[in-house]
């Protein structure tokens, strides 16, 4: 039974360390491909929308930096909800390497919501639902990462960071279907599983750029997180031996 | 196959360039500072912990 692959033993912040320093640049690559595929098709191949013209072409980031604030939120209150539970070493440092990326991406979604918005809506903001949910996530990305700071003892940080991300989940049910619950400025979803509003192009360039989005996300999460457990784990024997071993 | 006719039709992108390009730049910024600031700060972060475990060995040591 020795020898039988065991996923836990990547919970392990030892071996995990070496898989994500590995992993790192194919994620990098394939971003960068998805996000150069999807930039051609969405930029240069789609046609131009009926009613919006050629200001509809910010979908391309607006839509995978939305999805992306709300997915990654769910990641981090995932690992929150095991490290709660089984108290492992691994889920606290995963939660706190995703936060400014999550942060990033709700920024993202509101900035190019913003300039989306004045040339369609006339106003670069509205006190809607969609939009002021959306902006309550990024203050709960914002909070964690304050919080977190805030603790010395980082057993303790995550412990209080866990239950922060756990309680603020409700809000991306509502940030996700706000335009459904309330009259909102902000339009219906597009991409819907029986039928799309998009163009095939369209749908695909944005999908391409959601590839692209998602891939940097988990290589910027596995370098930052990389960081931290060097950081977390200096005491360990593995640790030492990297550091002595000229790790750069 | 390209929906454009020229470079500058490309620029203008109807009207709306102030917004797309808008949009796009400052996407394209933070994609590229972070990685930066995330590397920059391994570098720093793991300069530091050879130091302490140099300090650290020495301290055994004596």
């Amino acid at each position: 039974m020795k020898d039988r692959f065991n996923l836990y033993r990547f919970a392990s912040p030892a071996t995990f360390y070496p898989l994500a320093g590995e992993l790192i640049p194919y994620f990098a690559a394939v971003s960068v491909v998805f996000g150069l595929a999807g930039l051609w098709l969405g930029m240069l191949v789609a046609p131009t929308d009926f009613q919006q013209g050629e200001g509809y072409r910010i979908i391309f980031i607006h839509v995978p930096a939305s999805w992306m604030s709300m997915f990654i939120y769910l990641v981090m209150a995932f690992w929150a909800a095991i490290g709660l539970a089984f108290n492992t070493r691994l889920s606290g440092m995963m939660a706190q390497a995703l936060a400014p990326t999550g942060a990033l991406m709700a920024f993202l979604s509101l900035w190019t919501g913003a300039l989306w918005g004045k040339p369609m809506w006339g106003t670069w903001w509205v006190w809607d639902a969609r939009l002021t949910s959306e902006l309550i996530l990024l203050f709960l990305y914002i909070g964690y990462m304050a919080l977190t700071a805030a603790i010395d003892d980082t057993r303790r940080a995550d412990k209080a960071g866990g239950l922060l991300l756990l309680v603020g989940v409700v809000n991306i049910p509502i940030i996700y279907f706000s335009v459904k619950w309330w009259n909102t400025l902000h339009q219906g979803s597009s991409v819907n599983l029986a039928k799309s509003s998009m163009a095939t192009t369209m749908l695909w360039g944005m999908l391409l750029m959601a590839m692209c989005f998602w891939m940097y996300s988990i290589a910027i999460a596995f370098m930052r997180v990389r960081t931290i457990m060097l950081e977390r784990e200096r005491h360990t024997d593995w640790v030492k031996a990297l550091l002595a071993g000229g790790e750069k | 196959m390209i929906h454009w006719n020229s470079l500058s039709d490309f620029i203008a992108m109807g009207g709306y360039g102030f917004y797309v390009w808008g949009s796009f730049g400052v996407t394209v910024l933070i994609m590229t500072i972070e990685p930066i600031m995330v590397a920059r700060n391994r570098k720093t972060t793991i300069a530091r912990l050879k130091r302490q475990l140099r300090a650290e060995n020495r301290n055994t040591a004596e």
